[in-house]
């Protein structure tokens, strides 16, 4: 069993880190990252070239986390590659000792830095689930024939409370549980108001005591920042309350942090929600004030 | 119908040499209807090539993807040093299979299968993915809508009704869910739609269909 599943098992309150791998071969760059977050979080969550952009493999990061002492969370997306590629590399992390899995869809490629490159989408987040369920489960590959080994594994999804139609996003959370998902990770958390009208119908649903819910939020450094997360991410709302908070703010950082832990703060008190997980693009040296902040240190004991 | 839209001018004339015998061969069915390369876009093609000093002429046959259409315009085609194809992208193969000694250019590109939405907008509806499912799904295609072709509903990208990638893109999974949602067949989308057989589609190749009981 993975550290981030016996802590989700023990009813810890559980907290992850976005960590972004380089675009580059410099492993230092995500050794520091580890160093600074290490102490503070249960276990990191390494991108799969996250925005369609190019970057150091989620494999090859969630390794070199590991020989940091970190436990990994590897992304894996169906942008990129098909059932045969996706099946492969779920083996190799597996005999290199990742545990821990996100299943996503993975972002268009016109919004990366490739823009002239053929998708795949051979399979979708749903269907990686299924196939690496039954891989660990039933010891078969997608196409049912049998494999060798034990598999551990912790499989995640992502949910998108605030995308449309909005109606749809619990039927979908729900199509993910059952096809394998044992925790979700959420988009981003700014506007409290509809995510706890999703979690109402996700509790009615029966789907957090099925999966591990882990709320997703982002500490942002500027005004500028959050109306980008306003105008620009799919899936993210923003209140302009929020808005109006930052633009007021004399020092727009530690606005950031506030709204950040407030947020945690009022999340820790909605129930179904198991943990947080957060994204602090390009600002992963910010966690450990936010973790602190937010009365989540220290961490508990990983086994 | 096949929707295709005309090169650049200034590539077809890049495939053309000074005074050689120019036919522009136009094709009767899609893109005619599609207005891109029937009788009247062949006709301003070779007029302005003619206005540009070349010795152009201009033909249309009903389909240039089957072969009987071609062999019939073969004396127009014979005379010709070089053809410029209104076609299709089957249209212009066709023909140049048949005339293999003639060169031969495509002088459009074909862009999808589609329907014409609205006077001169045309959108995409089919892939040929070589396996129909489109009434699991309100009659909307997600292979061909989808941005990710995806089975189990909306990415995360989805908002107010538009694609994340373009947003004069409606989200196929909203217009299916809002169709569905209409004809109280929600619970369609709660199964599982497993991984697809995509050997049907052209991941698998040239694809071909033999018809035992129409061959001669």
């Amino acid at each position: 069993m993975s550290a981030l599943q016996e802590i989700l098992r023990r009813g810890e309150f559980a907290v992850t880190a976005e960590v972004g791998p380089p675009k580059g071969v410099n492993r230092e760059v995500i050794e520091k990252k580890c160093d600074q977050i290490c102490d503070f979080v249960d276990a990191v969550n390494i991108t799969d070239n996250q925005t369609a952009i190019v970057r150091l493999s989620s494999f090859a990061s969630c390794l070199i986390a590991k020989d940091k002492g970190i436990e990994p969370v590897m992304q894996m997306v169906c942008r990129d590659r098909n059932r045969i590629a996706l099946q492969s590399d779920f083996l190799g992390a597996c005999a290199w000792g990742v545990e821990n899995f996100l299943c996503l869809s993975g972002d268009h490629q016109s919004m990366g830095n490739h823009p002239q490159s053929k998708n795949v989408f051979d399979v979708d987040s749903i269907q990686l689930l299924q196939i690496l369920k039954n891989m660990r489960d039933e010891k078969v590959f997608q196409n049912g024939e049998p494999l060798k080994g034990e598999i551990k594994a912790f499989l995640g999804a992502g949910a998108s409370p605030f995308a449309d139609p909005l109606e749809f996003r619990v039927i979908r959370l729900a199509k993910k549980i059952s096809a394998g998902a044992q925790f979700i990770q959420t988009q981003a958390v700014f506007d409290l108001e509809i995510f706890s009208r999703f979690m109402e119908e996700v509790r009615k649903a029966g789907l957090d005591k099925k999966a591990a819910i882990l709320a997703g939020v982002i500490p942002v450094k500027s005004l500028s920042a959050l109306r980008y997360m306003q105008n620009e991410v799919p899936g993210v709302v923003v209140p302009d309350s929020l808005v109006e908070r930052m633009k007021k703010a004399k020092d727009p950082k530690e606005e950031g942090v506030r709204i950040c832990v407030e947020t945690i703060e009022q999340l820790k008190k909605i129930e179904g929600v198991r943990g947080v997980h957060i994204m602090a693009i390009s600002w992963e040296s910010i966690v450990p004030e936010i973790v602190k902040e937010a009365n989540l240190y220290p961490r508990p004991e990983r086994s | 119908m096949i929707i295709a839209e005309r090169k650049p001018i200034k590539e077809i004339f890049s495939f053309l040499v000074p005074g050689e015998k120019v036919l522009v061969l136009g094709c009767g069915t899609c893109v005619t209807v599609c207005m891109s390369g029937g009788e009247k876009e062949a006709r301003e093609l070779s007029s302005l090539l003619h206005l540009k000093g070349w010795e152009a002429e201009d033909s249309t046959i009903e389909r240039q993807c089957e072969p009987e259409f071609n062999l019939k315009a073969k004396e127009e085609i014979t005379h010709a040093d070089t053809i410029i194809s209104l076609a299709c992208g089957v249209g212009v193969q066709t023909l140049a299979e048949y005339f293999p000694e003639k060169k031969i250019f495509p002088g459009l590109n074909t862009t999808f299968m589609g329907m014409p939405k609205e006077q001169g907008l045309w959108e995409e509806r089919c892939w040929g993915c070589g396996n129909c499912t489109v009434h699991l799904f309100g009659y909307i295609c997600p292979v061909t809508r989808c941005a990710k072709s995806l089975l189990n509903g909306p990415c995360g990208g989805s908002k107010s009704g538009k694609c994340e990638i373009k947003p004069d893109r409606d989200c196929a999974w909203q217009l299916i869910y809002d169709r569905l949602k209409k004809e109280n067949k929600l619970e369609v989308l709660y199964a599982i739609q497993p991984p697809r057989d995509w050997s049907t589609s052209h991941y698998g190749g040239q694809r071909k269909m033999i018809r035992e009981d129409v061959r001669l």
